[in-house]
């Protein structure tokens, strides 16, 4: 049997809340002295190959207020287009993952390196990009969706994911612009007129 | 272990049962009326993207990090409160154990009050309490962590909103797409059935996942009493040459 009924279903998912920060980032949330650094804070360390690089996402909600209390988690593969092999026991140079919580002004900032090109399930490579999971108090499910580049118009145009969103248009929304010193910015709508493609992976 | 490939070792994940999950606009939780797109998710096969994922094998956890009542200890007083241990495993969908995953939690102390600069709740707060701890699980997928029980504390939702007694879980697994958060309840609690935040899930099956049970065979005597949480993760399906034969 190829596809077998599942015998559990899976933990329903419940907010994060207004103190997620508590859990996962302590220390930004002047509560030091338990983890000598928040989980995920750091993303480089040492030597990486790459293109160093500063991702500002801006969390905003439908009424165009910015969200002060969302949580980012992004997933992305190294410049090389490898994910961090599983298992492995030093620190790794790049992780890979990162963690931020917002601040005042919505926004949660990464430092990182520009990932490379992963094969697509079509057996083509994907643009580059990183993957988002965003929570915070009035989600009830942890919202999935992805950055990519604006520099990168030739890889996008033909990237897998991007061309499963039928409506081009909405396919801007998942697309950083570039501002000076390797800095992508990107707004996330949560709702509204420029709501951001989410996704159910 | 040559030569045999554990069914759904490297399948794609099942599908997310999203009427299982809470609903993203549930209007009795006011703070999703703004938060919920209206758009339908956009349904995407698994690329390597979302079916690799973090590990922390590398990070050192400290020794009290699963010790509520000890890790923000000041002088070495514990945390005042009900004693108890929450333990439990960590399974996917076709009850597997997921070994080596982080498990994290964070909660309010005894009298409700959380311990966050945001926080206003005249509960006092607890100088030995911070409220938060993480653990991975061992090989067959369990994990344990001391704390004391929380109390139910007021939201400004509804005119006279309380949340029932409860821990927030965030959970990895070892794909992206499986990152899980949730929050645990207590068995018997009359206040989980009058919480929008519960509410959200329709299911009452659904809610009775997410709450523990109290588990006296495991309690310490004259110490600390014992709730089992159990956590499903989403599972993978069997590959197409999986050679069990019995299936699975």
């Amino acid at each position: 049997m190829l596809h077998p009924v599942p015998r559990l279903k899976e933990s329903p998912s419940q907010t994060a809340g207004p103190y997620v920060h508590i859990g996962m980032t302590p220390n930004f949330c002047d509560l030091p002295g338990v983890y000598a650094a928040d989980m995920g804070s750091t993303m480089i360390n040492g030597d990486v190959e790459g293109e160093r690089i500063t991702l500002n996402i801006r969390l905003i909600d439908g009424a165009g207020v910015p969200l002060s209390d969302g949580l980012i988690e992004i997933w992305q593969a190294d410049a090389s287009g490898s994910f961090v092999a599983p298992g492995s026991d030093s620190v790794p140079a790049f992780t890979g993952w990162g963690r931020q919580a917002s601040n005042a002004d919505g926004v949660t900032i990464f430092e990182t390196i520009k990932p490379g090109r992963v094969a697509g399930p079509d057996g083509k490579p994907m643009a580059p990009h990183v993957s988002l999971w965003i929570v915070a108090r009035g989600i009830n499910i942890g919202l999935q969706t992805r950055l990519y580049f604006e520099d990168e118009a030739e890889a996008n145009e033909g990237d897998f994911v991007l061309n499963k969103i039928m409506d081009k248009r909405r396919r801007q929304t998942l697309i950083a612009r570039k501002e000076a010193g390797a800095r992508y910015v990107l707004d996330i709508h949560l709702q509204g007129e420029k709501e951001t493609v989410f996704f159910d992976i | 272990m040559s030569g045999i490939i554990l069914p759904g070792a490297d399948g794609a994940l099942y599908q997310r049962d999203r009427a299982w999950h809470p609903a993203a606009d549930t209007p009795g939780y006011k703070s999703t009326t703004f938060r919920a797109p209206k758009h339908s998710l956009l349904a995407l096969g698994p690329t390597k993207s979302e079916m690799s994922g973090p590990t922390f094998g590398h990070e050192k956890l400290g020794a009290l990090d699963n010790d509520l009542i000890r890790n923000f200890s000041q002088d070495g007083t514990e945390a005042i409160g009900q004693r108890m241990i929450v333990y439990g495993q960590v399974l996917d969908e076709n009850a597997r154990a997921v070994p080596g995953t982080l498990v994290e939690f964070w909660q309010a102390n005894a009298g409700g009050r959380y311990r966050h600069k945001k926080e206003a709740y005249l509960a006092a707060l607890d100088p030995n309490f911070a409220g938060f701890g993480r653990a991975v699980t061992d090989e067959n997928g369990f994990y344990s962590f001391r704390t004391v029980k929380p109390g139910a504390y007021p939201w400004p939702n509804g005119g006279n909103d309380w949340r029932p007694a409860h821990i927030h879980f965030s959970v990895f697994g070892h794909a992206f797409a499986q990152r899980l958060i949730t929050q645990m309840y207590f068995e018997g609690d009359p206040m989980i059935w009058q919480c929008p935040i519960v509410a959200t899930i329709n299911d009452k099956a659904a809610i009775d996942q997410l709450t523990a049970r109290l588990d006296r065979h495991n309690t310490t005597p004259m110490d600390a009493l014992a709730y089992r949480f159990d956590i499903v993760l989403r599972g993978r399906r069997s590959t197409m040459f999986e050679n069990k034969l019995e299936g699975n």
